[in-house]
């Protein structure tokens, strides 16, 4: 039976290969984003109820593991209401693309060194940090056009907070990994992660982290301007809850309120695979040999199985944010974005660019 | 009123004091003992003196006490108690000088809003709020509770004797200020 199967997949073309494995590959990838998505929402519950003296949903299978089938169900089952003065086409469409960018961005992060002769990547684009700016642009669409389409107060006013502060923040954060690019000399996100293996000191990790102080800037800013860009407290302007009662997402019901839901877990999910890769060495450790790529099934799976480990902590981290600080305030938003990260991401180039073009010359 | 705001520091700016302030209360709070009560499976110690669904209690003998009166059915402000009296031919009486028993007495709790008015005209003491709190039914028909059910749930109400509190409690209200 395997050795049909096995024939079968060597009688294939490269061609053919290529398109069998990176289909099942993307459904995987697709498959552990949800799961991590509908269990991100579980820890969110549970999390925000300890930090709140409480305790959170548990009733839903053991621990309330079984919370987000629950969840779903009711999203499903949920009446699904269009008032009467939206528009439409943009309100059907609004929802439709929450999900898009952050499952496009899936494309090019590797979450996995090799599994048996597949890399752990789905593109291995040579430009995929370009692509991912590219994708995340988007993502201000979902929003704005929701808030357009909503045709009432509250949702148009967080569009508008929204497209701006999505705007702004997209520059620091684009600005803010260009130091990174600098001393990688390479846009592909797999050599991001090459330049990050090794230790320093004899035992701390080479990560961009704790690298140099100019990568570490840049990871301060890129973590703040994640922040943003996710919509997540305390830049969670566009849907303040206690100000414009949900902003966007107001007029939405059913599943089209949880695709918005799933939008913005999934972009948190994304961010922090984006820092794990670029900032957190991807599915390295610089311990036991884990930084070079696995040449059993095991250690495949062992890589893996880092890289989902570290997104899980960014998660946590996104999450416990959340329930500890307050909002900012509009005014003290934009301040922060254009007269603090903007300048000071182009100072971190400028300082960057002269500190490799100093080495280089020696 | 004008607050006075002092000028942030550059350590301030970086927010990293309200970083780690609102980071330990957060730990803090996130190992503390938790509040939540699992409601059906824990419940809560109700108060005495606590005002839950009105019952028909019996005397130390057993006796049903109510006598009819239907002053409860004249004060309940909604109306939720009905009183059928035994009529003047016809007796249920289950033993010598009861023959005022009521012939039903039904109490609708889909009605009723726990005011006590009940318990607090009642000449007999024959009714109290006791410490139910969760009334459940899979129907209109089986919230209303008749005779029966009240004198069970009610059970005896040991101890209570005839007049003996309204009396404490007049002489109670000749002094002033009143204890509660």
């Amino acid at each position: 039976m395997i050795e049909s199967v096995n024939n079968w997949l060597n009688g294939l073309s490269p061609a053919q290969s290529l398109l069998l494995f990176t289909s099942i590959k993307a459904v995987v990838c697709f498959a552990i984003m949800m799961t991590m998505f509908a269990y991100t929402v579980v820890l969110e519950r549970r999390l925000c109820a300890w930090i709140q003296d409480r305790i959170g949903p548990n009733r839903v299978g053991p621990f309330g593991l079984l919370q987000p089938a629950a969840d779903g169900i009711k999203a499903f089952f949920k009446e699904e209401m269009t008032p009467a003065h939206v528009r439409k086409v943009f309100f059907t469409l609004a929802p439709m693309i929450a999900l898009i960018p952050a499952v496009l961005n899936l494309a090019v992060i590797p979450f996995g060194s090799t599994l048996g002769k597949q890399h752990m990547v789905l593109a291995d684009l040579n430009v995929g940090i370009l692509y991912t700016f590219g994708i995340v642009s988007l993502g201000v669409y979902s929003i704005v056009l929701a808030g357009y389409a909503s045709n009432s107060k509250f949702p148009f006013l967080g569009g508008i907070r929204s497209s701006a502060q999505l705007i702004s923040y997209e520059i620091a954060m684009g600005m803010s990994v260009i130091p990174i690019f600098l001393f990688v000399g390479d846009l592909n996100l797999n050599s991001v992660i090459k330049a990050q293996t090794g230790t320093q000191l004899g035992f701390l990790p080479n990560w961009f982290v704790i690298q140099s102080p100019m990568t570490f800037l840049a990871f301060c800013i890129f973590l703040v301007a994640a922040f943003a860009e996710t919509n997540r407290t305390p830049f969670d302007l566009p849907e303040a809850e206690q100000e414009l009662a949900g902003g966007y997402n107001i007029e939405y019901s059913s599943i089209k309120f949880a695709m918005f839901f799933m939008g913005e877990y999934c972009n948190m999910i994304l961010v922090s695979a984006m820092m794990v890769t670029l900032f957190f060495g991807g599915w390295t450790l610089p311990w036991f040999g884990l930084d070079h790529a696995a040449t059993t099934l095991l250690g495949g799976v062992l890589h893996i199985g880092i890289f989902l480990g570290k997104v899980f902590l960014f998660l946590v981290m996104f999450v416990w944010i959340r329930w500890m600080w307050p909002r900012f305030r509009y005014d003290q938003l934009m301040d922060l974005g254009w007269r603090r990260f903007i300048p000071l991401a182009l100072a971190n180039i400028l300082v960057t660019a002269i500190w490799l073009w100093w080495q280089s010359g020696k | 009123m004008i607050v006075k705001r002092k000028p942030l520091n550059l350590f301030e700016r970086l927010y990293l004091p309200a970083i780690i302030g609102g980071f330990k209360v957060t730990l803090r709070h996130f190992f503390k003992k938790k509040v939540t009560m699992q409601y059906p499976e824990e419940k809560w110690v109700v108060p005495d003196g606590y005002r839950g669904a009105p019952y028909l209690v019996k005397d130390q003998e057993g006796n049903t006490k109510c006598v009819s009166c239907q002053l409860c059915e004249f004060v309940c402000p909604p109306k939720a108690i009905k009183i059928i009296p035994p009529g003047p031919v016809v007796s249920n009486a289950d033993r010598p000088n009861a023959e005022k028993m009521p012939k039903e007495f039904e109490i609708n709790m889909l009605r009723c809003i726990f005011c006590g008015f009940c318990q607090e005209v009642c000449p007999e003491e024959a009714i109290f709020l006791q410490k139910d709190y969760s009334l459940t039914g899979t129907s209109r028909a089986e919230m209303i509770y008749n005779k029966e059910k009240l004198l069970a749930l009610g059970g005896v109400h040991a101890g209570v004797q005839k007049w003996k509190h309204k009396a404490e409690e007049a002489k109670e209200q000749e002094t002033f200020p009143v204890k509660v």
